[in-house]
């Protein structure tokens, strides 16, 4: 690896006067399972990094009923999948960061990480996209909030301007009756990249879809919000039919490309798979809430 | 070349202090600064789990970590499982059920292991099986080790219970 700068600043104005000094030569630090493999093969350059594990509001797990999750952009995975609020209240992001490589992986990762490294593949972008999640960011103008499908813009890139961080995820409390889940397709049981991800989070009125939010990783440039696919079922019953026409649409929302792990036709196939199995399973969560 | 850092931290329960660019990962830091040369260098992008160390008590690939980022934490390497010389019962375990050949996945192997037993002193052969998926053995295949992880647990509780039982 090419020699950088560390700093460690202890909250976000020391962290954003960092990013700001260095602007495009710097960047946020935090599990390092991306960016540490990405410096060493030269794919990403910079001078400085600049970790913000040391930061309060980014380490803050908290859930209110009323108000929904604040998660800490550099929270490890790890921290998710051992919390029962987590379980208990969002089973789908839960799901998604406990597939998030192995367990030494899931130490150091954090769900803000899998964001900003920006992978079109990322499991837990989905999950959070499903739950209508936005993103707090802060920089040298100020803060703003970006709804995370918005956040990402190409492979490897975001929303994210030189000085700006990320510094949580809030996500809206659980309606009564709603759910969320989380699939992946993989060749193998586990640690891999997914094919196709698809997270769905659903409400329930009686038999019918109230509410839903479907969205879908690795078969575009982007993970995507499939607005279609959700408006195919809002307002149905959960049928067979409706779980179809949602799968139809899900996968017409997708341009996915042929790559070692998956061919683009598998991937359509796949994505309309996933989303009916995903849309059963938030389902029967949600009846028991 | 940036310039290098002071860092402290707790190596197998001992305070030191050792100089490393932030550049260094805290494989390279244990491995070239501080001679402690038995985690091993894999794959160098967390797949392989041959550099797992336990990092304040959670298993962690030292490849994917920076020297710097040690700063005040305690860390486990595979020097620091026996004790004045004497292996522990997960050492001797792989041992005893011949779960290594050229023994490079070895200590990650070892530290995944502990890191699992710690929390889970009675686990199922299928969450071995898990909290060891981060580490990739190419001679041998699992089940030795598998083996070798659920004898020393029992072992382990056994010895507990050893202790435990009145006199």
């Amino acid at each position: 690896m090419h020699a950088i700068d560390y700093e460690a600043p202890t909250t976000l104005a020391q962290a954003v006067s960092i990013l700001k000094a260095h602007g495009e030569n710097a960047r946020p630090f935090c599990g390092g399972t991306d960016i540490i493999v990405q410096l060493r093969a030269g794919v990403r350059r910079t001078e400085h990094l600049v970790d913000v594990k040391k930061i309060k509001e980014l380490q803050t797990l908290f859930f209110d009923a009323k108000q929904g999750l604040r998660l800490g952009a550099a929270v490890p995975c790890i921290e998710i999948s051992e919390s029962d609020v987590m379980r208990r209240y969002y089973p789908g992001l839960t799901e998604a960061a406990h597939l998030i490589g192995s367990l030494q992986i899931q130490n150091r990762a954090s769900v803000g990480g899998n964001l900003c490294n920006g992978s079109p593949a990322a499991d837990t972008t989905p999950a959070l996209i499903a739950l209508g999640a936005r993103a707090r960011v802060v920089g040298p103008n100020g803060e703003r909030e970006v709804p995370v499908e918005a956040f990402v813009v190409s492979p490897g890139r975001t929303v994210l301007k030189p000085g700006e961080l990320l510094v949580e995820l809030l996500v809206p409390a659980p309606a009564p009756h709603s759910s969320d889940a989380y699939l992946r397709f993989i060749p193998r049981n586990e640690m891999d990249i997914a094919v196709v991800g698809v997270g769905a989070s659903l409400t329930l009125d009686g038999d019918k879809v109230k509410a839903a939010r479907i969205a879908l990783g690795a078969v575009a440039a982007t993970p995507i919000l499939a607005a279609k696919a959700a408006d195919a079922i809002i307002g149905k019953k959960l049928d067979d039919a409706a779980l179809e026409a949602a799968g139809h649409a899900a996968s017409d929302a997708c341009s996915p490309i042929d790559d070692m792990r998956g061919t683009a036709e598998f991937r359509l196939h796949i994505a309309a798979v996933l989303t009916r199995r995903v849309l059963s399973i938030a389902a029967e969560r949600a009846k028991k809430n | 070349m940036s310039k290098k850092t002071l860092v402290e931290a707790t190596i197998n329960g001992e305070t030191i202090e050792f100089l490393c660019e932030p550049r260094q990962s805290l494989l390279e830091a244990l491995r070239d600064v501080l001679e402690l040369t038995g985690s091993k260098e894999g794959c160098l992008t967390g797949d392989c789990g041959a550099c797992t160390v336990l990092v304040d008590g959670r298993a962690v690939c030292s490849c994917l970590m920076l020297g710097v980022e040690a700063q005040g934490k305690s860390i486990v390497t595979v020097e620091g499982l026996a004790t004045n010389g004497v292996l522990s019962v997960l050492q001797n375990k792989f041992l005893e059920h011949a779960a290594l050949q050229c023994g490079i996945c070895t200590p990650g192997f070892l530290i995944s292991a502990k890191s699992l037993l710690d929390r889970n002193p009675k686990p199922t052969e299928h969450e071995v099986r898990y909290a060891l998926a981060g580490n990739l053995c190419r001679c041998t295949g699992y089940d030795k080790i598998v083996k070798a992880v659920l004898d020393a647990a029992a072992d382990i509780r056994s010895q507990g219970e050893v202790k435990a039982a009145p006199r």
